[in-house]
């Protein structure tokens, strides 16, 4: 076995590790009469335990995937976005071992096996570096980053368990609406790895001829059926589905049509999920944060701001700078992926100064590290996907 | 304004809301509060007292951390908008009609009023300019507003505090213990071990921890600071260049920007992954994407003009060769060149036949430098070939006349007069790439033979002064937030009240979680009365009554 085949199977081990953590997670609050007693509990131990196994063989997966391509396995979305979820799983372990919480796992584990699973929805073959990446700071910048966002998205965790544990789920209201908004978010994503992995299991490609945006001819193909058309497009598979419509330019059809088939089949899962459950998704998980202390939480979401604002400030604008000045000659350039990081930065910067000073604690702080989350996240998927930029490596 | 006296005697600025020495609470909302604000002890800030003059509404105005966040929040969604479409240095164009057709093109009467209303140079507007010098206003004012009297209160904070200051602490514990006495000695000694600064005054214990942590906003705030100057630094002359050039393969030119240094590019190299020597394990990907970059390099020599030298003239000394590389910039003298861009296989020069039509012999060849071109080429057996007419770039005709739209030899063109011993009152002739044109019948034409061509690099020259301050900006910023975020300032105060009570209370500007955690250590050991929470009101502290573990 070479070692990109060890690579894969050793990731393929940290996602099983991570779904059976969850479940002994589970088991902890399950078990425990309250809050008191799942401090000690042994399930929650023994989670822990699964979780480090899982982690170190991401550690694993990463060291050996490195060590296959000569480089750090952080360039392109695929390598990113498991970075991601490996830094994720990191920066709960070290949490939990301060605080203890399994409420904490049972909602953290699930976040990083779906962004984990989304990741892999990317080509994954090992990719040489193009010049601008070879450098000792993709790795120092990329790193530092992932750690920094990874610490800010526990954040959301701990406060996604305090919306759900606390807000009232039988009487209608905003936040009962947007909480489930966040669930349907979450089904979403797992939408777009079930759709995109039975058209790749059926191995489906349609291919088009079109006019770029800058009128020229270019060449695009399709891994799901193309709902819509390229501008100008020209079938080269005639026998595969005909688009319904034809999309200017500047909208890249292909995307559009993954998108929407992953919003198609998310709302169908949604759909089946509240019919079988007969209430929203929030309502469902509530009985799992219910034992979790509301002000622990709070702490937890505050303490992984405090921690991980700094390593973030490092990577994604000090170290991203340093790295900017070598490559492209300017260390600040507008670029979008350069903006979002500091939108990041001054939203994480708000939200501490609005905490510290207007005592926005409790839910409104909770919400907004979930709003922290989203604001990472569409840094992550939609400008690198959607608004094209110097960063688009994947 | 008066001084407010309290009743422990110790005097305090107007606007103090807890007493400085012994904490008693001195405002109607202070005295009123169940837990009292420890925000800042509780210190008279300018911006709390002061309200009635100009000056005053200006700094109250940057002071208050409220205009504070809602200038972060236009600045974010500032920035946001000038994303949702390229900003204008992506735009391939250069004038203000080409940047509105651009934008109408591609985005409709969207993109028509994102050029509009300027949003498409957002981040060099003068309404973003002015947004971040009032966030740089803002963040100098609002520090100094909080750090002085901050630093006041706390130089002056007594041991013994009030008891109306303890009970409204958030952690608040009041009981009778065995051996007051024993118990104050026990905590100092296990209050030290834990790395409390423990002072005593009679019956009171005062332990604190991690002070200087308080002082990490106002030095990250210190530099940003610095941050924004240096990039203010930038505006004068001499702090920064920032010029490019392309440069042919075997040219040699002064460096723009850089006076005094002369370049000579000996070779551009453009260089993809091959399957057979890139590791077997990129084959998929190679398969997949075609060819990959593998590097983008340009050799140099590097030449510095000797001083003293007139303008001109050839007395260049060689300083260093250097191959230019993504990621690797020629550093000299404080200056920066990159690799930035290329243009491959660009026509150097052409050689040419002159020959008779009709016996299609050749009467000799010329080769024409495209980038220096001469008047009159002899061709040595009495012919001689006169160019009338050079056109690099050539594009048509307009006005009668053959029209180049540049200087750059995309597609060169050229009239030549050919004199030759039979005509030698000359022949003339257009010649363009696959293309000639006669006035009249000529007995003579000039054949294309050969090209040479070469590549050239894009080249980018910069020079930042301020790169070091903005690095120690930075880095100040660093220090700053690490030493407010990883650190807490803790505090524990233990004393015996007159009635013979033993009255515990505790602060921390973060983290109290931790802080319940140590004070439930020290109660382990040392006979305390317990305390309370009072802003959890699920009130659980597992550690304090020691669960059984759970098993089943």
């Amino acid at each position: 076995m070479d070692l990109v085949a060890i690579s894969s199977n050793l990731l393929l081990v940290s996602f099983i590790a991570y779904l059976v953590a969850t479940l002994f997670f589970g088991g902890a609050i399950k078990k425990s009469k309250s809050e008191k007693a799942y401090h000690n509990s042994k399930w929650g131990t023994i989670g822990l335990v699964i979780t480090i196994i899982g982690f170190l063989t991401h550690l694993g997966y990463f060291f050996t995937r490195w060590a296959a391509s000569g480089h750090a396995p952080l360039s392109n979305m695929f390598e990113f976005t498991t970075a991601f979820g490996m830094m994720l799983i990191g920066a709960f372990i070290m949490l939990y071992i301060i605080y203890r919480t399994p409420s904490l796992g049972l909602f953290a584990l699930p976040v990083a096996i779906i962004i984990i699973s989304y990741a892999t929805m990317f080509p994954t073959e090992v990719t040489p570096l193009i010049p601008a990446l070879q450098s000792k700071w993709l790795f120092i910048h990329v790193i530092t980053t992932v750690i920094g966002e990874s610490i800010l998205a526990i954040s959301a965790i701990a406060g996604l368990v305090f919306l759900v544990k606390n807000i009232d789920m039988t009487k209608k209201s905003k936040s009962r609406f947007w909480i489930e908004a966040v669930m349907y978010t979450l089904i979403l994503v797992l939408g777009f790895v079930v759709s995109s992995t039975t058209f790749k299991v059926m191995d489906y490609e349609a291919e088009f001829t079109y006019i770029n945006k800058d009128e020229v001819p270019a060449e695009i193909t399709y891994h799901v059926p193309p709902l819509f058309g390229m501008n100008e497009y020209e079938a080269m598979t005639p026998d595969k589905m005909t688009p319904w419509v034809e999309l200017p330019p500047i909208i890249n059809a292909q995307k559009l049509s993954s998108l929407v088939w992953s919003i198609a089949v998310g709302s169908v899962l949604y759909v089946l999920l509240r019919l079988i459950a007969r209430k929203p998704l929030a309502a469902v998980f509530q009985p799992l944060a219910k034992k979790a202390n509301s002000q622990l939480m709070d702490e937890i979401g505050y303490r992984a701001v405090l921690i991980g604002f700094p390593v973030f400030t490092l990577g994604a604008l000090i170290f991203a700078m340093i790295w900017a000045h070598e490559a492209w000659s300017r260390f600040w350039g507008w670029d979008p992926k350069e903006v979002w990081a500091l939108i990041t930065w001054l939203f994480y910067a708000a939200f501490l100064h609005l905490r510290l000073s207007k005592g926005w604690e409790g839910k409104k702080s909770a919400w907004l590290a979930v709003i922290g989350f989203v604001i990472i996240m569409f840094n992550l998927i939609a400008v690198n996907l959607i608004i094209a930029g110097l960063h688009s490596y994947a | 304004m008066s001084k407010i006296k309290c009743q422990c005697g110790h005097e305090n600025p107007y606007g103090t809301e807890l007493c400085e020495k012994c904490g008693r609470p001195l405002s109607e909302k202070a005295k009123k509060s169940d837990i009292v604000d420890m925000r800042y002890e509780g210190s008279s800030r300018r911006s709390q007292t002061y309200k009635s003059s100009i000056i005053d509404k200006i700094w109250n105005f940057f002071s208050s951390v409220k205009i504070g966040v809602s200038i972060i929040a236009a600045v974010l969604i500032t920035s946001a908008i000038g994303t949702i479409f390229p900003q204008k240095f992506y735009v391939p164009a250069t004038t203000p009609e080409g940047y509105l057709e651009y934008y109408e093109r591609l985005y409709g009467t969207v993109g028509k009023l994102y050029y509009q209303l300027g949003f498409y140079d957002m981040y060099n507007s003068w309404w973003f300019k002015v947004l971040v010098g009032m966030l740089a206003t803002s963040i100098i004012i609002a520090s100094i507003d909080r750090v002085v009297p901050l630093y006041k209160s706390l130089k002056k904070q007594r041991t013994r505090r009030h008891p109306s200051f303890m009970k409204r602490q958030r952690i608040f514990g009041e009981g009778d213990v065995q051996n007051t006495e024993e118990s104050l000695a026990k905590a100092e000694e296990k209050l030290k071990a834990m790395r409390y600064n423990v002072k005593i005054e009679n019956g009171a214990i005062l332990a604190e921890k991690y002070r200087f942590s308080r002082w990490g906003p106002y030095v990250n705030h210190v530099g940003l600071i610095i941050f924004i100057s240096g990039v203010l630094l930038r505006g004068i002359p001499g702090f920064y260049v920032d010029e490019a050039m392309w440069l042919r393969e075997g040219e040699t030119r002064n460096i723009v920007g850089a006076p005094g240094y002369v370049l000579e590019n000996k070779k551009f190299t453009l260089e993809n992954y091959s399957k057979e020597e890139a590791e077997k394990v990129f084959g998929e990907a190679l398969e997949k994407n075609g060819a990959i970059v593998k590097s983008y390099t340009t050799d140099v020599t590097l030449y510095k003009q000797n001083e003293g030298a007139l303008p001109g003239s050839e007395s260049l000394e060689k300083v260093e060769d250097y191959a230019i590389n993504v990621n690797k910039p020629l550093k000299f003298d404080g200056y920066n060149v990159f690799q930035m861009d290329y243009k491959l296989d660009e026509l150097k020069n052409m050689t040419f036949h002159l020959v008779n039509k009709s016996s299609e012999e050749s009467l000799g060849e010329f080769t024409v430098d495209l980038s220096d071109p001469e008047k009159e080429y002899d061709l040595g057996n009495g012919s001689t070939v006169n160019m009338l007419g050079f056109y690099p770039d050539y594009d048509g005709i307009k006005d009668g006349e053959p029209y180049s739209k540049s200087p750059v030899p995309n597609n060169p063109a050229f009239i030549f007069q050919m004199n030759t011993p039979d005509k030698p009152e000359g022949e003339k002739s257009f010649v363009a790439i696959r293309q000639t044109l006669e006035v009249e019948e000529n007995d003579y034409a000039i054949k294309f033979a050969a090209a040479e061509t070469r590549n050239i690099s894009g080249l980018t020259i910069r020079k930042d002064k301020t790169l070091y301050i903005l690095l120690f900006g930075g880095l100040v910023f660093m220090i700053g937030v690490i030493q407010g975020m990883y650190w807490q300032h803790r505090r524990v105060w233990i004393q015996e009240d007159t009635k013979g009570h033993l009255l515990i209370a505790a602060h921390t500007n973060k983290n109290w979680f931790s802080l319940r955690k140590e004070l439930d250590t020290l109660r382990e050991t040392v006979d305390l009365p317990a305390y309370i929470d009072r802003q959890d009101p699920e009130l659980d502290k597992p550690e304090q009554e020691g669960d059984e573990e759970i098993w089943t």
